[in-house]
């Protein structure tokens, strides 16, 4: 019986080691502070306690789906004129459906050339019917579709990711949030300049050069009787920054043609300089080689015309082609500053959002408000902790002793837990420290009172603590597995902040079982078995 | 020490006295989610923005609130104060039409610029250093930018701005929750010549955003329909734990008294026109799972005595189970009341609610054990008898340890 007891002390020690160094870790020294900082560095605090931003964010994917079926409308525009089908017109007829093109006039006698030249580049991605009056009707294919509109979900998080990394936010998470609807779960932890941090990931940084059809006009109704009440679908009105075409422009309305020149992944590279003339901030970006070219023979081709250069669909710079431009350009004017300057170049390098990001939802926690609800936290703790250690002394005497030390490693086991697994504390999380104290000595409370049951029925001490541990055993698993379960269920529904709770809830009554049936148990013989036989415990 | 020497208190004869209780507070409850506060939400379901802002000095609602109107933002609802009276905080709440999906961040925009300009000295001191919201990045740029110690672009000088801004902000968040009451308090913390230019460059706005939570209708939606479903599987869940662990008939007890539980404290919440966030969910299903706890202790305690004596009369049998059992279930509960308390008391606003939905359940936990679930199963076998079926209660299954 002695060694038996003497190996489970052992075994309790070793725990009460092992949970101690999962908790500080090697500390480094005794210092008070230099604990504080090990027992940081191993428990991860949660936003709620450490401050910072949480966003969910929904990509719009219709857009990038919009972006190639532009694309393609155009190529195909370009293909039947190629050979020699004239007057057939591509659209996209519902603005709603961006998955869905349409080709119109197509002249009777041309039915069959038409029908191969679409399904010879375009029945992998579309599926292509025949529709009344001469007219064809491309829908992108289903899983093309969904491929698409995951590329564009990961590029999203791929931008997001390079772009929250220039920020230098230490252990940013950026993933996918509820599979199927295409939206980001964003966490930075320490922001606290949450107007540039949404800037720069809202940002789309599409830069895009346009030929300009008409304008300026000084707002959106008179464009609109300009061109005649009614826009081609070739055409799109863009309003322009106030210093776009000239020093004291405020804000006129173009219309440009919608399929640009060249954009978003033609750039290659944005740089921060000065205005060689006049010193003044701007950006110069550089095209890749084919949008090079294209550059090239375009404008080679439009001497005189205007061009747009356009950011995010506002018109940045109206300008007089005067020549061939192959590969360079800038972006300057509107009164640009030179730290938006450099937001905007690395906004540029870091590529494109594929498509708009919408804010679904944002919790912002200061860093004041974390630290405030660390030291509340701890102190209701402790509180409890103190107020229900002082109970059981009282109500139970030596055994109430027991009861405490059990207590207290259930803490230590508890937290120990939390620093190897590396969960996240939470605010809720030390209100489930708190719920597990109460709920840990109820187990001590179930043991004792049988104990005191069997006692009064006159057995003997050392069988009354039998009788008493093996009763209490099927009520203490019963209620550990009732609560268990709901803290799982809370596990899988709850948000950050509650899955914390429901974690150092089911660490604690997991850590509890140990403590209050071996701990305990081992306590009580150790003491049995320095008393004589029949000689009372303090209960 | 002993608190319950022996009890024989007749349980089952007060159950009028209990139904009459919990009727009054369920129907209380009930009437008030229907007809008097309505059952209020937290911004998590019912979207919208809440902005949690502290001042130096005492805040003034009116003006706060004629500052938020002047920027458009017309149904602002104000709470003041919000936690204790001499934290100067308030919680400014605005609707979901403030919050437009494409715009979504523009009602906490609009606020922080509207206090900034309307309520404190913002329009005098465009273009200064507000050093009661500046962030960390921002200073310590401001810093290397003016060079008030004059020490040049050399590293050694950005190692120093870095420190010294750090020790700003923690003097400012970790230890003054946010607010700095004057430049000149800075003077330990800082060195002399920064503080003569923030004496000189800087002014204090007296106010800090202490938390910002924005809910778009959609997510909100969601965020519901999540908390309704956690809720049905839990009760669900538990039913079918407890039916696997004694008979039907108790799951179904066990299972109405939660359920009595429930409602009770969702009335509370109307009651005291407390908003139910997300964290109130999880309180209600850890209760849930708590007071199943309790009435486990009774049942485990009546199906050891069905089993001892079966000639019994049902209700006799079921007061004594409860009265032996009545030791441990005050004390756990009261212990685990305790703690809840002093998570209540002093946990702080964020836990306000949390605290109070334990608070609540532990109480009527206890209660619904004793005079819900127990009372339940007499009643059942009381109407099995009328019908002339077999006149004991299952005992359930043998135990499985």
């Amino acid at each position: 019986m002695k060694t038996n007891i003497k190996t489970r002390l052992i075994v309790i020690a070793a725990v009460l080691v092992v949970c101690v160094i999962g908790i500080i870790g090697i500390p480094q020294g005794v210092s008070g502070s230099a604990l504080k900082q090990s027992l940081l560095n191993r428990i991860h605090l949660g936003l709620d306690l450490k401050g910072g931003m949480h966003l969910i964010l929904q990509v719009k994917v219709e857009e990038a789906i919009g972006a190639q079926t532009d694309t393609d409308v155009a190529a195909m525009q370009s293909d039947l004129q190629k050979n020699g089908i004239v007057g057939a017109v591509v659209t996209k007829p519902d603005p709603n459906r961006t998955d869905f093109i349409q080709i119109s006039g197509v002249p009777a006698n041309h039915t069959n050339d038409v029908r191969s030249i679409l399904e010879s580049s375009y029945s992998a991605r579309f599926d292509i019917a025949p529709g009344v009056g001469n007219t064809w009707t491309l829908t992108m294919k289903p899983t093309v579709e969904s491929e698409a509109k995951q590329r564009a979900l990961d590029q999203a998080i791929e931008v997001i990711t390079s772009r929250t990394n220039t920020l230098g936010v230490s252990e940013p998470i950026i993933e996918p949030y509820q599979l199927g609807s295409y939206q980001i779960l964003v966490e930075l932890p320490g922001v606290d300049d949450l107007g540039r941090v949404k800037d720069v990931i809202q940002s789309t940084a599409r830069l895009e050069a346009h030929e300009v059809i008409g304008g300026p006009w000084p707002d959106k109704q008179t464009a609109m009787q300009s061109v005649g009440g009614y826009l081609p679908p070739d055409a799109e009105l863009l309003q322009s920054v106030p210093g776009a075409s000239s020093s004291g422009s405020t804000g006129e309305w173009y219309e440009l043609r919608k399929i640009p020149i060249w954009g978003g992944t033609d750039i290659r590279d944005a740089q921060p300089g000065h205005n060689p003339n006049t010193n003044e901030p701007e950006v110069d970006f550089y095209l890749t080689n084919a949008a090079g070219d294209k550059f090239a023979a375009w404008t080679g081709a439009n001497v005189g015309k205007d061009m747009a250069i356009v950011l995010d669909n506002r018109v940045q710079e109206v300008a007089v082609i005067k020549g061939q431009i192959r590969d360079q350009g800038n972006i300057s004017g509107g009164g640009i500053t030179e730290q938006r300057v450099k937001d905007l170049s690395m906004l540029l390098r870091t590529g494109a959002l594929p498509a708009s990001i919408e804010i679904m939802q944002e919790t912002t926690v200061g860093p004041s408000l974390g630290a405030d609800s660390i030291h509340q936290g701890v102190v209701a703790s402790i509180v409890g902790m103190l107020t229900v250690m002082a109970f059981m002394l009282f109500y139970y005497r030596g055994a109430g002793i027991n009861a405490d030390l059990a207590l207290f490693l259930n803490l230590v086991i508890l937290l120990g837990f939390m620093g190897y697994t590396g969960a996240t504390l939470t605010l809720p999380g030390i209100a489930g420290v708190i719920l597990t104290i109460g709920m840990g000595v109820d187990s001590n409370v179930l043991i004792f009172e049988r104990i005191r049951e069997e006692l009064r029925a006159g057995k003997s001490p050392a069988a009354s603590v039998d009788q008493g541990f093996a009763h209490a055993w099927t009520t203490i698993i019963d209620t550990h597995v009732t609560t268990i379960v709901s803290a799982a269920i809370l596990f899988l529904f709850g948000t950050g902040p509650v899955k914390g709770f429901a974690v150092t809830l089911t660490f604690g009554l997991l850590a509890n079982l140990f403590t209050a049936v071996f701990v305990s148990r081992t306590i009580f013989d150790s003491n049995l078995s320095r008393k004589l036989h029949g000689e009372p415990i303090s209960i | 020490m002993e608190l319950f020497h022996d009890p024989k208190i007749d349980w089952l004869g007060k159950k009028w006295y209990f139904l009459g209780f919990s009727l009054i507070f369920s129907v209380a409850g009930l009437l008030s989610i229907f007809f008097w506060h309505g059952l209020p939400l937290d911004v998590d379901f019912r979207g919208g923005t809440v902005v949690r802002v502290k001042f130096a000095q005492k805040p003034d609602a009116d003006r706060i609130r004629s500052a938020i109107d002047k920027a458009g933002l017309k149904d602002a609802r104000i709470q003041q104060p919000y936690g204790p009276a001499d934290n100067n905080e308030v919680l400014i709440t605005l609707s979901r039409s403030a919050t437009t999906e494409s715009a979504i961040d523009q009602g906490r925009a609009t606020v922080v610029s509207t206090l900034t300009q309307n309520y404190t000295a913002g329009a005098q001191n465009q273009g200064k250093l507000d050093l009661d919201t500046v962030s960390r990045s921002a200073l310590t740029s401001w810093l290397e930018q003016n060079d008030p110690e004059h020490l040049g672009n050399t590293t050694d000088a950005e190692t120093r701005y870095q420190s010294q801004a750090n020790d700003v902000l923690h003097y400012r968040d970790d230890e003054h929750s946010g607010i700095i009451e004057s430049v000149g308090d800075l003077s330990g913390v800082v060195d002399p010549a920064v503080l003569t230019a923030f004496q000189q460059n800087s002014w204090l706005s007296g106010f800090s955003v202490r938390s910002v939570e924005i809910v778009g209708a959609q997510v909100g939606k969601v965020l519901q329909h999540q908390a309704e479903l956690a809720t049905l599987y839990s009760l669900a869940g538990m039913l079918v734990y407890l039916w696997f662990r004694f008979e039907l008939i108790y799951g179904v007890a066990a299972v109405v008294a939660c359920f009595h539980d429930t409602i009770i404290t969702i009335g509370a919440f109307s009651l005291s026109n407390q908003e139910i966030s997300l964290t109130v969910i999880a309180a209600i299903l850890t209760l849930i799972g708590y007071s199943m706890n309790d009435t486990i202790v009774v049942f485990d305690r009546i199906r050891e005595n069905l089993r001892l004596s079966r000639r019994e009369p049902l209700a006799v049998l079921v007061n004594r189970s409860i009265n032996q059992t009545l030791s441990r279930t005050v004390l756990t509960s009261g212990l685990t009341f305790l703690t809840v308390l002093s998570l209540f008391l002093f946990g702080g606003e964020v836990l306000r609610g949390f605290s109070f939905a334990l608070v609540v359940g532990i109480l009527i936990g206890t209660y619904s054990s004793i005079a819900v679930a127990a009372p339940m199963l007499v009643a059942y076998q009381d109407w099995r008898s009328s019908k002339g079926r077999a006149a004991t209660l299952p005992a359930a299954k043998k135990a499985r340890v």
